[in-house]
């Protein structure tokens, strides 16, 4: 195909010693340079395998627990697995899946292309945060194996001091899973700040990068806590220390105050890396520049700080005084701002922009709609009188699956299918992946927005079995979950297929401006750049960003590349030569 | 049930649940109002602004910084108004009114015990309608928490310090009581009835030990033997606990006590104990039982007597 020679024609010029197809992927093979490769983009393609069977197991689990709630009563499982099911599917979903997503797949992936750098500032770390990662995850394999673990993902004492065995390796496995994601976050931190390309100030870094840059504040700081609980339960349960158990001499609130120290300030692990991929999908399918883009990026920043000092709202009926409650309230308002800030800012950039409507650009517009929802339930549950009422019902399980799931996990998919021809060097099939988000948007809407009623009419959560009134909005909410599952498992279907037979993909298949696009090969170099990128201009700046739309006429939405006539995009302006990132 | 509730919310049946309900829909509709403004923006701009040509290069709009600061400005001011609202309301739920009936409850796996000032227990709540209701709670072993949705009413119930919610219901019916915080297998089965009754009926329900109008008195007796605490302290086999066994206690002559005086365990001796434990102590004994029992009713009064009667096998003390 044509690509082919687009390919060669940025290679060949420049350096004779690399081969003319030579790409990250094919530089290297066998299993073992994989295992013990430094590139961040392998390590982002292993994350990515891991995560995927993760969130697939994750979410089979979450198919067995609508299928048991389709009817009271027992219908494919005793109350003790069902506990276990959903204690599983959160644990796996929050800490296997959602805290390292965004960051370890597209952030491994990305960050470095998008500054303009040759890899990570600690390729080893990198590689060690992945290793570090699946010990974690296959000590929650053994914990299953081992007598199972049914406490919920919140763990709450004395429950959790008085459950089987399984619970002692859950805690050491997040306990272990943490410090990938401290991992992570410090090689983050640094990479930002010192091996930008020349030219990228901080005012121009892509938001994709802010929001990483936010996240990996949070993540450096935040999970020590959980590291710290985690431990705290280990030497209660094993050496008998009363810590959080009432029996030893322990307070169980202590425990709660520690646990939502980490998990409240995880939120925003999850969403702030979720965030900044929305604003590269609005900006590029809309072309235009982000409208506010300093309110975004600080913003960010802004969430990552007040994140951590909101846990109490979590504790509202549990026994914390009033006064902390209310003082907690408080902050929980403030940190609603900067969230609703972007989503204005997000829907103004579509203004006199030149829509795109392509998947990952419905992925965009579906996290706007479920995220409003997400975040105007959660100033609903912020407040205290009514949360005395929604607290541990279905209204707060709906609410934090249309902000992790609704937002998150659409942010990710979106950013999959951004990033997709990128990292595997294949496209998609255009027509299926519209198919696949709209049955994913309606299956999820009819999934969760039917919790919402439920839990307003007094639905408790994590209930086995539930008194007849609330029938027929759990059974509408399980068919919904089938329509959910099928759109999943359809993009996993053409994802399989594109990566075998799907079109080659060009350099820059979305006419998009940062440098992943502009400057890197349509399957990135091992080196990333054969030059130092030299940049000169914003990150969403399309007025200024003529080497997008070097070839003329369709060259910049990809669209020629299946016509057969692509050339290849003319790189943007590199920096002198020789010139070495410190 | 009587289930007359909204499209979003249950029935309301306490003084409180009406106020929750306002701020609740207050929340929703302005919520409502401006997400349908958010989306609508983005349908309108998504078709408006559609793509029509590749190669389109729309000029940069330049950033609004009044149209910024006014998405500051305006939500900031929506939420503390919301903060404000609900605060007020929160301290309302959090300060029982000091004139509230007291009920304790105790929630273990998985069931509550409700007792009232008499000693009444049900593992029903029963409440009198229009009466503030204070419920004091402990847990004998996890976290569990004390939520009926007609009420508006939720708190968790702890295993090391006691907790309270009150509440005044508003109509009388039987609504649901459900534990809401996760305790393990029996967890969803740890649902029991409120029952809003009038005052009068309440009276009555409790004087006579919780719906036990119609027992038997020695039955009755029985129930309250258990309920009361007697057996921590008094044995039906012979034992010798803390307070002397019931067997055989009534009708004893000879009975005596620690001032070396005798006396003959009849009727009147025994009501006397339990109204004024202090009066009169048994040898062998120390003065430990509490006054608290003086509040017991005429009918468990005479339900505990009769009771020990059947526990006995001495002759009726002749009555002089």
């Amino acid at each position: 195909m044509s690509t082919d020679a687009s390919a060669a024609a940025v290679h060949a010029p420049e350096e004779g010693a690399h081969g003319e197809d030579e790409n990250y992927l094919n530089h290297e093979t066998g299993l073992w340079s994989w295992l013990t490769t430094r590139d961040h983009k392998r390590i982002g393609i292993m994350y990515c395998l891991s995560l995927a069977v993760v969130f697939f197991a994750a979410g089979m689990l979450a198919m067995a627990i609508r299928a048991e709630l389709i009817a009271p009563g027992q219908t494919v499982m005793d109350a003790d697995t069902y506990n276990q099911v959903f204690t599983m599917h959160g644990i796996m979903m929050v800490f296997l899946f959602l805290v390292p997503s965004i960051p370890a797949i597209l952030g491994n992936f990305v960050l470095p292309l998008q500054i303009g750098a040759k890899d990570v500032a600690f390729p080893r770390l990198n590689l060690a945060s992945w290793y570090v990662y699946m010990a974690g995850a296959i000590m929650t394999i053994v914990a299953l194996v081992t007598g199972g673990v049914d406490t919920g993902w919140t763990f709450y004492t004395p429950y959790s001091s008085s459950t089987g065995g399984g619970i002692l390796w859950m805690t050491a496995a997040i306990f272990v899973a943490g410090f990938a994601s401290i991992f992570t976050g410090i090689n983050f931190i640094v990479t930002i700040h010192k091996m930008r390309a020349p030219g990228m100030t901080w005012n121009r870094l892509p938001l994709f990068i802010w929001g990483l840059y936010a996240t990996s504040i949070v993540q450096v700081l935040a999970t020590p806590v959980i590291g710290i609980t985690m431990l705290l339960l280990i030497l209660e349960q094993s050496l008998g220390i009363g810590i959080f158990d009432p029996a030893l001499g322990g307070d169980p609130i202590l425990f709660q105050h520690f646990f939502w120290f980490y998990s409240h300030p995880a939120v925003y692990i999850m969403i702030l890396p979720a965030f900044g991929i929305l604003s590269e999908l609005i900006a590029t399918f809309s072309r235009q520049r982000i409208f506010g883009y300093r309110a975004i990026a600080l913003s960010s920043v802004a969430i990552s700080l007040l994140g951590f000092m909101v846990w109490g709202h979590h504790m509202f009926v549990s026994g914390q005084s009033a006064v902390s409650s209310i003082i907690f309230s408080l902050i929980t308002y403030l940190i609603g701002i900067p969230s609703g800030i972007k989503v204005f800012n997000w829907v103004a950039t579509m203004y006199k922009g030149s829509i795109w409507l392509q998947t990952p650009m419905l992925y965009a517009l579906s996290f706007l709609f479920l995220f409003t929802i997400g975040g105007f339930t959660g100033i609903m549950v912020g407040v205290l009188a009514v949360d005395v009422h929604l607290h541990d019902t279905y209204y707060v399980v709906a609410h934090f699956h249309y902000v992790m799931m609704g937002g998150s996990v659409m942010a990710l998919l979106g950013g999959m299918h951004y990033w997709w021809p990128k990292m595997t060097g294949k496209m998609y099939n255009e027509t299926l992946g519209k198919i696949a988000v709209a049955l994913i948007f309606i299956g999820f809407n009819l999934t969760f927005f039917t919790q919402f009623i439920l839990g307003a009419q007094g639905m408790p959560r994590r209930y086995y079995d539930y008194v007849e009134k609330y029938a027929p909005l759990h059974e509408l909410s399980t068919y919904g979950s089938w329509v959910l599952g099928l759109g999943l498992f359809l993009v996993l279907g053409y994802a399989i297929h594109s990566l075998y037979w799907g079109k080659k993909a060009p350099a820059n298949p979305w006419a998009a401006a940062t440098l992943e696009w502009t400057n890197v090969a349509a399957l990135p170099d091992p080196h990333n750049f054969l030059r130092t990128p030299l940049v000169t201009r914003g990150p969403y700046d399309f007025h200024l960003a003529d080497e997008v739309f070097g070839g003329g006429d369709g060259v910049g939405d990809g669209r020629a590349a299946t016509a057969g006539t692509l050339e290849a995009p003319k790189p943007a302006p590199s920096a002198p030569e020789p010139q070495e990132s410190h | 049930m009587g289930d007359s509730g909204t499209f979003w919310l249950p029935e309301q049946a306490s003084t409180i649940a009406s106020q929750v309900d306002g701020l609740f829909y207050f929340v929703t509709w302005v919520s409502a109002i401006l997400f349908v403004g958010v989306v609508a923006a983005m349908l309108y701009f998504a078709y408006r602004y559609r793509r029509t040509h590749p190669s389109e290069r729309p000029t940069p709009v330049k950033e609004s910084k009044l149209l910024e600061i006014s998405w500051i400005v305006v939500p900031t001011i929506l939420v503390l108004l919301v903060f404000n609202w609900g605060f007020k309301t929160f301290i309302e739920m959090n300060v029982a009114p000091p004139d509230a009936y007291e009920i304790r409850a105790e929630a273990k796996k998985w069931s509550w015990l409700f007792t009232y000032p008499n000693g009444t227990q049900s593992d029903t709540l029963y409440v009198p309608e229009g009466q503030p209701v204070k419920m004091t709670m402990s847990s004998q072993d996890v976290i569990h928490s004390f939520f009926i949705p007609a009420f508006r009413v939720k708190h968790d119930v702890l295993p090391n310090r006691y907790s309270s919610v009150w509440f005044e219901a508003t109509k009388t019916g039987t609504f649901d009581l459900f534990c809401t915080e996760y305790c393990g297998t029996g967890h969803s089965d740890m649902i029991t009835q409120t029952k809003v009754v009038s005052q009068s009926e309440f009276d009555e329900w409790v004087e006579s030990g919780g719906g036990a109008k119609d027992l038997p008195l020695p039955e009755l007796g029985k129930r309250l033997y258990s309920q009361q605490g007697c057996q921590a302290c008094h044995s039906i086999d012979g034992s010798s606990m803390v307070g002397p066994t019931w067997q055989n206690l009534y009708g004893k002559t000879g009975h005596e006590m620690e001032d070396g005086a005798t006396v003959t365990a009849d009727e009147n001796y025994l009501r006397e104990a339990i109204l004024e434990p202090g009066a009169q102590i048994v040898a062998g004994y120390q003065n430990v039982m509490p006054a608290s029992y003086s509040n017991l009713s005429e009918r468990q009064l005479t339900a505990l007597i009769a009771y020990m009667k059947e526990l006995s096998t001495n002759e009726a003390p002749s009555g002089d």
